[in-house]
């Protein structure tokens, strides 16, 4: 079931946001909602799930070709994943599970015994057997989201919709769970939008990251493309470390590096920069050693330029490399960049 | 383990003399009163004792005191519930004046509202002589009882309820929503469960407030021997005449019945409590 959106906007009195937002979520797919907070994602996942309304006069919601813009949430064949769960306290975890199924009109309701199967089936598909009897309040935080997305799909929903799932969670569970929820989704093969502001979660599991900035779309592409092609400064500095550097600079030895469009600055990430010592004609940037942070699996060097002294530009290096160079807080050292990217106009961020 | 590691040390001091003060301030406040109440009775032989309280005037202002207070007390949770509900939930025009207005029944002397009542309920009061057509009679009728005890004990429903209603996590109503729950399903499977502690919380002040009411009930309700005598009405009178044993072996009669309810009311709290939160 695909989900396209169409020049939605949403304004809170003065506030817009979402300005003119048009997007297509393929069938299938994890997808995730990326960006600051206030940025608009969690508003437009909720017009997705059908509880915000975007303004009126404004575009159209369909599921998989038929217009959902004005259909309230029950009837949309949607779960919804809250950050803090919203589990029914009252319930035990089964009831929770079977809530969805139990307020069914009679007709359509399957009998106890079903449920009561299919509440078992979900458990076990979220990794929760012999919890059925427990009260949320009993759980762990994970467990908690677990069984909060075992409600969810215990109504067949055509599209998972997930917001922030795992924001309230300590670090730990969270990459657990996200790695988690990634092979659950290689399991059911559900249309899944999820909202994060965490980049590192985006990258690791959704199939395609939608960028959001100020009530706007900046980037729409797999997790590769937009790291590897940041289409605007923004989304450059939202995904991953990045320095600025002020041009020109003698640390682009490639031309064909980058493309220049008389931009101002150059993008560069950590990863792309070289160190190379001051000696036998190597030509860079020149700059002053100040920090190193070797705890961790590469080591990471602050310099400043010589050239712009405020300048602060962090490189990644193996630490294999920063024992080679011998280098001491204070030294001189070549900055030499693999890639970078010059933008034409230059955003305010 | 040795003993010293078992006894955890307290960051804040002070329990010692805390409890003490207010062990110390409830029995002076509290318990004092009380047992001086179960002193005086005991100089009543157990057979005196026994037909004073059950005197057939007496029994029938136990029903009448208990009954109305339970009924007011269940009529304030129904409306007290609407009532907060609409406070909490929309914002109109006014709101903070018939919020302020909730709370008139617990400022206002209860002799004044006890007038007020019977005024407008008499029948040749306002609402009264609406009512008298219909065969209605509030004032000087149990009925009338029953309306000044709701009086008094509305803010007390209204007041254990707002803050719980406003804490309320909309996310509760809106997974239930995309789970397909219909608006009625939703009030009553997620929403009511969560009010029930407060809501019996509530009712077991107001039930509690109107069983020791006095001052409102004597104007409206006629005091008529058999039919309109609430208990405490019963014990002013003793009082009147002198007879302190009796009046106190009626108090204590409604000392121990009301405990007793309340006892079990808090029970049921706790447990429906228990079961959201544990």
């Amino acid at each position: 079931m695909s989900i396209e959106v169409q020049n939605i906007r949403k304004t809170f009195g003065p506030f817009t946001a979402l300005d003119n937002v048009s997007l297509r979520v393929p069938s299938g797919r994890l997808t995730a909602l990326l960006g600051p907070s206030g940025s608009g994602k969690t508003t437009l996942l909720r017009i997705m799930a059908g509880l915000e309304f975007a303004d009126p006069g404004s575009g159209r919601i369909q599921f998989h070709g038929a217009d959902v813009t004005n259909t309230p949430a029950g009837q949309r064949g949607v779960g919804f994943v809250f950050q803090h769960y919203a589990l029914f306290r009252h319930m035990t975890v089964a009831d929770n599970i079977a809530f969805g199924l139990n307020v069914r009109p009679r007709r359509e309701r399957p009998s106890p015994a079903e449920i009561r199967t299919r509440v078992e089936r979900l458990l076990a598909l979220v990794q929760l057997e012999g919890l059925a009897h427990r009260l949320p309040t009993q759980l762990s935080g994970g467990q908690r989201q677990r069984v909060a997305l075992a409600r969810a799909l215990a109504v067949e929903p055509k599209v998972l919709l997930l917001d922030e799932p795992f924001g309230a969670l300590d670090a730990k569970v969270r990459k657990e769970l996200r790695r988690w929820l990634r092979r659950l989704h290689e399991e059911v093969h559900l249309t899944t939008v999820f909202v994060t502001h965490d980049q590192e979660e985006a990258l690791e599991i959704a199939d395609e990251v939608v960028i959001m900035n100020q009530a706007r779309v900046e980037q729409v592409g797999t997790p590769q493309a937009v790291y590897d092609h940041p289409a605007t400064p923004f989304v450059y500095e939202f995904l991953g470390n990045v320095n600025r550097l002020q041009l020109p600079s003698r640390g682009f030895a490639q031309a064909e590096a980058f493309d220049v469009n008389g931009g101002r600055f150059a993008y560069v990430r950590p990863h792309d920069i070289e160190l190379l010592p001051v000696q036998d004609g190597f030509d860079g940037e020149l700059a002053q050693l100040r920090t190193v942070h070797t705890a961790g699996s590469v080591a990471r060097v602050t310099c400043t330029r010589h050239h712009a002294a405020d300048e602060i530009i962090e490189a990644e290096v193996s630490r294999q490399r920063l024992t080679e160079l011998g280098l001491q807080i204070g030294d001189s050292v070549l900055l030499r960049m693999r890639r970078g990217r010059v933008f034409a106009e230059d955003f305010a961020i | 383990m040795n003993a010293t590691a078992s006894t955890s040390r307290r960051i804040l001091p002070g329990f010692g003399l805390s409890l003490g003060f207010t062990l110390t301030y409830l029995g002076l406040i509290v318990l004092l009163p009380l047992s001086a109440a179960f002193l005086k009775t005991a100089g009543l032989t157990w057979d005196e004792f026994w037909t004073t309280i059950t005197a057939p005037r007496v029994l029938a202002s136990y029903r009448l005191s208990f009954g109305a207070s339970l009924a007011a007390g269940a009529l304030n949770a129904f409306f007290g519930l609407l009532v907060a509900w609409v406070l909490v939930r929309y914002p109109f025009p006014g709101r903070k004046l018939v919020n302020a207005l909730v709370d008139l029944p617990f400022a206002l002397p209860t002799a004044v509202a006890g007038i007020a009542l019977t005024a407008v309920y008499a029948e040749n009061g306002w609402l009264g002589g609406l009512l008298r057509p219909l065969g209605v009679k509030v004032a000087f009728n149990e009925l009338g009882v029953l309306v000044a005890l709701t009086f008094i004990g509305l803010p007390f429903v209204v007041r254990t309820l707002q803050p719980v209603l406003e804490e309320l996590e909309p996310e509760l109503e809106e997974a239930a929503a995309t789970l397909g729950a219909s608006r009625w399903q939703t009030l009553r499977r997620v929403i009511f469960p969560e009010l029930l502690p407060p809501l019996l919380t509530g009712f077991a002040l107001a039930f509690a407030r109107a069983l020791g009411e006095y001052g409102s009930v004597v104007f409206i309700s006629g005091n008529m021997p058999m039919r309109t005598e609430i208990t405490p009405l019963l014990i002013i009178t003793k009082l009147e005449q002198y007879d302190y044993r009796g009046a106190t072996a009626l108090a204590v009669v409604m000392l121990v019945a009301s405990f007793a309810l309340l006892l079990l009311i808090n029970t049921l709290q706790k447990w429906s409590d228990w079961r959201t939160r544990s």
